[in-house]
């Protein structure tokens, strides 16, 4: 048995099977052969088992995942048992006397080109229709194996270098555990990912993916950020103990589901949730969520090859309006860029896509996928209590075209009777330090804010937040980061207005005290960690919490703050 | 050898999807099958090479078939064009 430490991404105990999804080695060196009837067999039978490969994943798709992510496959196998694409690689291994590797990706290559020059973008995607079928063939020429997640049918922990979107798009939910990955921190995708999902997780371990095998006994503590690998018996039994405690922490948690968040000294907060999906709200509900606080639009962009349309919109986010029943949903519109990438947009390399064309700013280029949006999320708003959200605002120039944008959308839409609700609020993120500087400003024109402590955070230090050499600088206690939250809100109570919070630090128990003192009226969290904090704040005296946090604006280092507050609050 | 000549009425043309459903079609019958447009001939039983053709909305095309089921496969052709919506 061994352990690996890492970083805490999302709370809870998994115990299974390690699956290991990563990319095989896939080189070869170009060889002359001498037998060609026996490399050509070679290669017919790779055809053969990657035919019936795919036709086992298609049906398990079809199964686990659905109708649409099962045609792809069925694409996959006509690509795969095409005549020109099959008889020019046995023409190649013929005349240039070449093994069939070789032949396999001269061919594939000049195939995938034609396709991604095409003019037309359903062909351009066909491009990596051959790209699969060939890694595919190529993996069983080799006689090594390629990850098929959509093929997992028992309970597995993930082992991954990283996961992006289209990864964790492929999971089956009921069968993943946990996830353990090589690189990645607190706020990085596989981390947010594993949170909304609900299952544990322990990210930046650096090696596991050189340390753990396929079948490996794994136990993800995603408490203290441990992974053991084939642990003893008894540790095992431990951590059953400690994850049956855990279960009964949640159902006291439960209790709570219906309460109102109110201090000890009788001041109303509101807790929210952050999600990314419809699906995400039984979550919310079940951990007694009063409202959506960030409702992630980019996965519906995500895992797929072409843009959303208005009706797959408008459906997702009516579906988020009415399951949410009338309480408030703070929808955010596309943020896309930094390290949410959408391939199919083709957008250019960026040196810093974190200080580069994204979110609101793409947005505010490429106004018909934003338009589309708005539309959506206008015909949605007769269903529930809509609130609208611009990512990534530096400006109030930015705010105010986004606005407008919104209601020409708005109007046309009314000018042909469709209904749109007569109320909708329309607010920022705050992320970026200009604008919390200037919320006195912004806060005449927006109806709120939510602070996004990740990006504002790692804009204020100006420490790239998926660099774990810089990770230190990660600090939401310092006290430059409290000042800017403490603008922000009491601009917005000045002109009557509400913020929320929608980053990591609005669900931290070291957070809370803080922030619930600088009068925070709204956070929003990862669904599971609601109960708790609400346990938290109703013990807590919002009247001491504004002496602490008053007291914390004047220290000097977020160590400082840490020691406050722990001391204060006996955590 | 039968053969027969159509026009797309398609806004799209023959796109991935409608292609797959030609493709499938042909692939089930013994007779060579090709495709020509624009002086090209592809074989029609290849996804790749129908799609590389890029046939677009009022583009004519020839669908050829020479083998023991030519006059079957011709039919079933036309019928999959007709009810894909891509030919009139």
């Amino acid at each position: 048995m061994s352990l690996l430490h890492g970083i805490s991404a999302s709370n809870g105990i998994a115990i299974a099977k390690a699956y290991r999804f990563v990319e095989p080695d896939l080189s070869f060196r170009k060889k002359t052969v001498e037998d060609i009837p026996e490399e050509l067999a070679r290669f017919q039978s790779a055809v053969s088992i990657s035919k019936s490969e795919l036709e086992s994943i298609r049906d398990t798709a079809a199964k686990g995942l659905g109708a649409d992510e099962a045609a792809i496959f069925d694409a996959h196998i006509l690509v795969l048992l095409d005549p020109e694409l099959l008889t020019s690689i046995e023409d190649k291994i013929k005349t240039d006397h070449v093994n069939a590797e070789h032949a396999l990706k001269e061919t594939s290559d000049m195939f995938i080109t034609m396709f991604e020059q095409m003019d037309n973008e359903y062909m351009r995607e066909r491009a990596a229709d051959i790209r699969d079928v060939a890694k595919r063939l190529l993996s069983h020429l080799l006689n090594v194996e390629i990850v098929n997640p959509s093929m997992i049918t028992e309970k597995v922990i993930i082992i991954a270098e990283d996961l992006t979107p289209s990864d964790t798009a492929q999971l089956n939910r009921e069968f993943v555990k946990g996830f353990t990955t090589n690189i990645g921190g607190k706020t990085s995708h596989s981390a947010i990912m594993a949170r909304t999902l609900e299952i544990p997780a322990v990210v930046g371990t650096k090696e596991a993916t050189k340390l753990i095998q396929d079948g490996d006994i794994i136990i993800v503590d995603g408490f203290k950020g441990e992974v053991h690998i084939n642990p003893t018996p008894d540790v095992i039994a431990t951590y059953e103990n400690e994850q049956l405690k855990y279960e009964q922490q949640k159902t006291e948690w439960t209790k709570l589901v219906d309460e109102k968040t109110t201090t000890a000294d009788g001041h109303l907060v509101e807790l929210a949730a952050n999600i990314g999906t419809p699906e995400d709200l039984e979550g919310v509900i079940n951990n007694g969520g009063e409202g959506i606080g960030l409702y992630r639009t980019e996965f519906l962009y995500m895992g797929r090859n072409q843009l959303p349309t208005e009706e797959e919109q408008f459906v997702a986010y009516k579906k988020v309006l009415q399951g949410m029943e009338g309480k408030p949903v703070v929808v955010r519109t596309l943020d896309i860029g930094g390290d949410k990438e959408l391939p199919y947009l083709n957008l250019p390399k960026e040196m810093n896509p974190f200080l580069g064309l994204r979110a609101i700013r793409l947005c505010l280029e490429e106004q018909d996928i934003f338009r589309t949006q708005l539309r959506a999320l206008l015909r949605a708003s007769s269903y529930g209590n809509l609130k609208i959200m611009f990512p990534m605002i530096a400006t109030l120039d930015e705010f105010r075209q986004a606005k407008t944008i919104l209601e020409e959308e708005k109007q046309q839409l009314i000018a042909n009777n469709i209904n749109v609700a007569t109320t909708i609020e329309v607010g920022i993120m705050v992320e970026i330090p200009s604008t919390a500087i200037l919320a006195d400003q912004f806060a005449k024109e927006v109806d709120f804010f939510s602070i996004g402590t990740n990006d504002l955070i790692q804009y204020t230090m100006a420490a790239d937040r998926m660099n774990e050499r810089v990770a230190y600088l990660y600090q939401p206690y310092n006290p430059a980061i409290l000042r800017l939250v403490k603008m922000v809100i009491d601009a917005s109570h000045n002109e009557g207005k509400w913020t929320g919070m929608c980053g990591e630090m609005a669900g931290d128990e070291i957070a809370i005290p803080l922030l619930l003192g600088l009068g925070l009226d709204e956070f929003s969290m990862s669904a599971t960690s609601i109960l708790k904090a609400r346990t938290q704040i109703l013990k807590l005296n919002k009247g001491e919490m504004e002496e602490l946090a008053n007291e914390a604006l004047q220290m000097s280092t977020a160590e400082d703050v840490i020691q406050a507050v722990t001391t204060r609050c006996k955590l | 050898m039968v053969e027969k000549q159509f026009i797309v009425t398609d806004e799209q043309g023959i796109h991935a999807r409608p292609a797959s459903i030609l493709v499938s079609t042909a692939t089930k019958f013994k007779s060579e099958i090709n495709l020509i447009y624009n002086d090209k001939n592809v074989n029609l039983k290849s996804i790749l090479g129908v799609m590389s053709l890029g046939i677009g909305l009022g583009a004519e095309f020839i669908i050829s078939a020479t083998g023991i089921d030519e006059q079957d496969a011709l039919n079933e052709l036309e019928d999959a064009l007709k009810n894909g919506g891509l030919t009139n």
